[in-house]
């Protein structure tokens, strides 16, 4: 397959793109010959919106965080009141029901390791083969994979259910790790990205030195892949963090509950009798889900944002 | 050549003898087929105590996990393990799932009494009389034993009990001089009265809720659901002489905007029940638990009184919740299973139970002094448990659930809850839930009668 | 000729001789963990739809029966009327919106670009769960924010109610994921090749007309992807309407989305055979709309 030379170039092309010229994004970045634009006051106005838009319940959450259960039900959501008790409420959402939020928080940790990791890796060689290699059946799995993209994950929670009780793997990491391993997103990501990143002549090459082609990818090719590679990862990490449904089917006992079902549990405990409602710790629990997740994408932007215009291009 | 044949031999050897080896240890392991034995004599129940064992009980009420630890503590060798799988419907899809797939379930299920019919229908649960527990009918009341006696069969035994009565905030009452309701046309003429004084109070909160309904309907002696013995015909009727009865009187409220739009168990109804624009709950004798550790900030203001009837100087009320404790037919521990239920609800456990809060369902503590005499300081210093205790006696008779009532309770939103959502005359919804739930019916099987 | 040594592979016949399995080593692994948690679940659900367990009963093959009733089903037909009507509304207005940003990020005429672009993309790393029960908490008319500005500014809102419903999930679902559009598209403006924009410069072209004529068809295979990605979110709608259920239990009925009424018949009717039928056909028509967006969407290409 030759590389198709089109005038909306990727990341390790020559052609010049502002991706390319100024590859950190930055303030006040220049285009192209160096003229600077001026900055435009009412526009950053109307973006604000957006942004208090996309942050206002986050700070709802971080506000509720700080109160107490019983100061949650009697005040205003967006602002402070009563003491300050976010310390005491972390403390008490890792502690509560003998310490099972961080039971929860290992499982989620276990289930993204494994199963994000699994899935790019998954990916990354399946990607690679279906963007380097010509073999029989190929056409067949791209129809397969992008129509599989297409079925509602209700379709396959019943059937994958039943058929998971019958093996025995029912309530069971593996019930949620072995579907989170399949991600025709990053398959595709890795495709496309794959198609330009790695230039045919250096495989050839490979290959007349006589070096197997497990060895090539393992020694070379994989290392061009790193932005598509850490945007699968990124992505497949968000998915498995915040996997809800398949673990609410899956799992009958709270052992391996991911965060997620198990803040749904504990926000459902009220509705019993003698029950306890623990909002506060439902509340303080969701801002702790949340922040590992940030601090994951603050990390990596760089890779992410070149990997997604590749992606995005090749459609 | 060679080499390859002898290979192949070799490693057809190795599966050969794996797959006799697990044959073998299959054989064996099957010796421990006594503990899943379906009967046994309360000797035979002491004797399989004595053992190593464990079992694992799926329940919610959290005074489970104390009564497990007590348990353990009497019976060492014993261990049991305490799952909250979910909240009532939750917990009963987990429960069907897991009896579907033919594993994954527990020993030891909390089942609420509207449910037992559900899962009795599918011989899923253990007939406990073949454990030589029919004799404890005289600890229980009345109420409570019908509803898990179903079919000849003993299908659980009762865990609490939730008799009806009137919860009500004396703080509002007495701000806007109402008097305690004794009557439905009184409590109606209070709604008026409160929302309007303040507009932002109501008598009290409903968006729609299946196990009241069907609670307000068997007060008011309604029997829509028969079943037949052999569980194959059912008749439905939702607009029986008690049906309607309820559903005139209840649209009153409804039609009339005097009912809060807040759905109970949600933090927003919390927060009514804590400021008094929730002024009162008909509600299951259970409440006084969850009003104790939710709603701390009303402290001092609640009061009890019996449920109102339909005929002044009359006395009748019905079970709202309440759950029995069922051993799973899949159970391969009966013998220790079935120990523990009994422990839990008709020895040392119930006085856990209702340490925690829980209203009992056995006689002996419903008419004790102790029990009688406690007056708790949430509701002022009053005697609660004596309005309760008479509300389990005043429990009209004859009522049953339907075998798939789990279902039909779950598409009362779609049906019932329309009402409510158009302000509709709610017996138009119960014609609705009628319908769907007889179609429901109908494809699975049963030979349905809807009138 | 000996065959005791491998050749190279290309050999002197032009056409092609040997079919070359290589790639399978690759492509291998990813699909055989697809078969097992996709194919074969799929291949199960098939069978399932074709019989029907009832609680007394047992189980039978009664062929396609299950979609004939589907057919007729005015449930299923309800739930597909709201997700059809949430896609033509809900789709245009959040990708509109994400394209807006995109173009404002990448007009290099923002004051802290980064931090919208950070702020703009958090509520994607927000779990469905979490996203529903904090705006869950907000929609609240008699404690929550609603009930605020119902006061202050003499509204009467109410989010909660069955005309309003849809739109409050519209509206998390649309906060969920508009920054994630909103990348995607910026992403792909970010590889608009430079001499691009130096020869409208030239040109004397104005701000509007650089966004037309080169922006804009640079961005047009990523918005098909995000048009496609939003059709199958919007015909799988289901976290969001589930979890604010509890709130709402009359304005969200058990059948609100397709494959809410696939769940509840399963595991609510435990009516799993008429489940694998409606979620088949969901999948089915799923496939076929998002394939003609893509087929009208390439085909537009140069």
């Amino acid at each position: 397959m030759t590389v198709p030379n089109t005038t909306a170039a990727t990341i390790t092309a020559p052609k010049r793109s502002r991706a390319s010229v100024s590859p950190k994004p930055t303030l006040g970045r220049k285009i192209g010959a160096g003229m600077v634009r001026p900055k435009s006051i009412p526009l950053t106005v109307i973006m604000a919106i957006l942004v208090v838009y996309s942050l206002l319940p986050l700070f709802w959450l971080f506000v509720g965080s700080t109160k107490t259960q019983s100061e949650l039900l009697n005040s205003f959501g967006l602002w402070f009141s009563g003491p300050f008790s976010l310390f005491q409420n972390i403390g008490e959402t890792l502690t509560y029901d003998n310490g099972v939020f961080v039971r929860w928080l290992l499982n989620t940790l276990l289930y993204v390791v494994v199963g994000a990791g699994g899935a790019t890796f998954l990916a990354l060689l399946g990607g690679y083969g279906l963007a380097k290699f010509t073999f029989p059946g190929k056409k067949a799995v791209f129809a397969v994979v992008l129509g599989a993209v297409a079925i509602p994950g209700t379709a396959l929670a019943v059937p994958t259910f039943l058929m998971f009780s019958q093996m025995h793997l029912t309530n069971t990491p593996w019930a949620i790790i072995l579907p989170s391993l399949i991600s025709p997103f990053g398959l595709y990501l890795i495709w496309t990205y794959a198609q330009d990143a790695i230039p045919s002549e250096l495989l050839e090459a490979a290959r007349m030195d006589g070096a197997g082609e497990f060895r090539t990818f393992f020694t070379i090719s994989w290392r061009l892949l790193t932005p598509g590679l850490i945007t699968v990862l990124l992505f497949t990490l968000v998915a498995t963090w915040n996997n809800y449904f398949l673990p609410l089917i899956m799992l009958s006992e709270p052992t391996w509950y991911p965060l997620t079902v198990g803040l749904n549990q504990w926000n459902q405990q009220a509705q019993t009798v003698g029950g306890q409602p623990i909002y506060n710790l439902v509340i303080t629990g969701s801002l702790l889900t949340i922040i590992p997740i940030v601090v994951a994408f603050l990390f990596l932007q760089r890779y992410w944002q070149s990997g997604l215009a590749a992606g995005s291009v090749k459609a | 050549m060679n080499k390859k044949h002898s290979t192949l031999r070799r490693v057809a050897t190795a599966v050969a003898g794996g797959v006799a080896l697990t044959v073998a240890l299959a054989a064996c392991s099957s010796g421990g087929a006594a503990g899943s034995a379906d009967s046994g004599s309360a000797s035979d129940i002491t004797a399989a105590l004595q053992k190593k064992s464990s079992i694992t009980v799926w329940a919610w009420a959290p005074a489970v996990k104390d009564i497990a630890k007590s348990f353990e503590k009497k019976y060492p060798n014993v261990t049991v393990k305490v799952v909250n799988a979910g909240t009532g419907n939750d917990q009963y899809i987990k429960l069907q799932n897991a009896i579907k797939a033919g594993s994954g379930g527990p020993d030891v299920a909390q089942i609420e009494y509207y449910a037992l019919p559900q899962f009795a229908l599918g011989d899923s649960l253990a007939d406990l009389g073949k454990f030589g527990m029919s004799d404890l009918e005289s600890k229980y009341t009345t109420g409570t034993w019908n509803s898990v006696n179903l079919n000849g069969k003993l299908a659980a035994l009762p865990q609490d009990s939730g008799p009806m009565a009137l919860f009500y905030n004396k703080t509002v009452f007495d701000k806007y001089g109402i008097a305690v309701p004794t009557t439905w046309d009184e409590y109606i003429a209070a709604a008026k009265t409160l929302h309007a004084a303040d507009p932002n109070a109501y008598i009290t909160n409903d968006t729609g809720d299946a196990g009241f309904t069907t609670s307000m309907i068997w007060q008011a002696g309604g029997q829509p659901y028969k079943t037949s013995s052999d569980g194959k015909k059912v008749t439905i009727d939702l607009q029986d002489a008690g049906a309607k009865k309820y559903a005139d009187m209840w649209s009153q409220l409804v039609d009339g905007g005097l009912v809060s739009p807040i759905s109970s168990w949600s933090d927003e109804w919390y927060k009514g029940l804590a400021d008094g624009s929730i002024a009162t709950l008909a509600i299951g004798a259970w409440m006084p638990g969850n009003l104790e550790t939710g709603v701390e900030a009303a402290s001092g203001s609640w009061r009890v009184a019996p449920l109102p009837t339909y005929e002044a100087g009359s006395a009748a009320t019905a079970e709202n919740g309440g759950s029995g404790d069922s051993v799973m037919a899949a159970s391969t521990n009966k013998l220790v299973a079935a120990g523990f239920v009994k422990y839990m609800n008709a020895q040392e456990g119930t006085q856990i139970s209702m340490d925690a809060g829980g209203f009992p369902s056995t006689t002996a503590d419903l008419s004790s002094s102790k029990f009688l005499d406690a007056a708790p300081d949430y509701f002022g210093g009053q005697e609660i448990n004596k309005v309760l205790a008479q509300a389990s006696k005043d429990v009209v008779k004859g009522w049953s659930y339907l075998p798939f009532q789990v279902y039909s309770n779950s598409i009362f939103g779609d049906t019932v809850g329309q009402a409510y959502a158009d302000k509709a005359n709610l017996n138009e919804g119960l014609k609705a839930w009628q319908k769907s739930t007889a179609s429901y019916g109908s494809e699975q099987g049963f030979t349905v009668t809807s009138k | 000729m000996s065959q005791a040594q491998p050749v190279a592979r290309v050999r002197r016949t032009p056409h092609k001789a040997k079919l070359d399995w290589s790639g399978w080593k690759f492509v291998g692994p990813f699909m055989i963990v697809f078969a097992f948690v996709l194919i074969a679940p799929v291949v199960y659900s098939i069978y399932l739809s074709l019989f029907k367990e009832q609680l007394i009963g047992g189980n039978q093959f009664v062929g396609l029966a299950n979609y004939a009733q589907a057919f007729t089903d005015p449930k299923l037909w309800d739930a597909l009327g709201r997700v059809t009507l949430f896609l033509i509304v809900q789709v245009p207005i959040m990708l509109a919106i994400s394209l807006a940003a995109a173009l404002a990020l990448d007009s290099a005429r923002l004051y802290l670009s980064s931090f919208f672009r950070i702020a703009i993309f958090l509520p994607y790393a927000v779990p469905a769960v979490v996203a529903t029960l904090m705006w869950g908490f907000m929609y609240g008319t008699q404690f929550g924010l609603v009930r605020n500005i119902n006061d202050w500014l003499g509204t009467h809102l109410a989010p909660l109610s069955s005309n309003w419903v849809l739109v409050s999930v519209g509206n998390i679902n649309t906060w969920e994921f508009i920054g994630y559009n909103m990348l995607l598209f910026y992403a792909a403006l970010r590889v608009i090749p430079v001499d691009l924009y130096e020869a409208a410069e030239l040109d004397g072209a104005g701000t509007f007309r650089v966004i037309r004529s080169i922006k804009l068809p640079a961005l047009r295979p990523a918005i098909v992807i995000g048009v496609i990605f939003s059709i199958i979110g919007s015909f799988q709608l289901f976290n969001e309407p589930n979890i604010l259920r509890s709130l709402a239990p009359n304005a969200i009925s058990t059948y609100f989305t397709p494959n809410m009424y696939a769940y509840n018949l399963s595991f609510s009717g435990q009516q799993y055979n008429y489940s694998a039928t409606i979620a088949i056909i969901v999948g089915v028509l799923t496939a076929v709309i998002a394939f003609i967006v893509q087929l009208t969407g390439s085909r537009k290409e140069a």
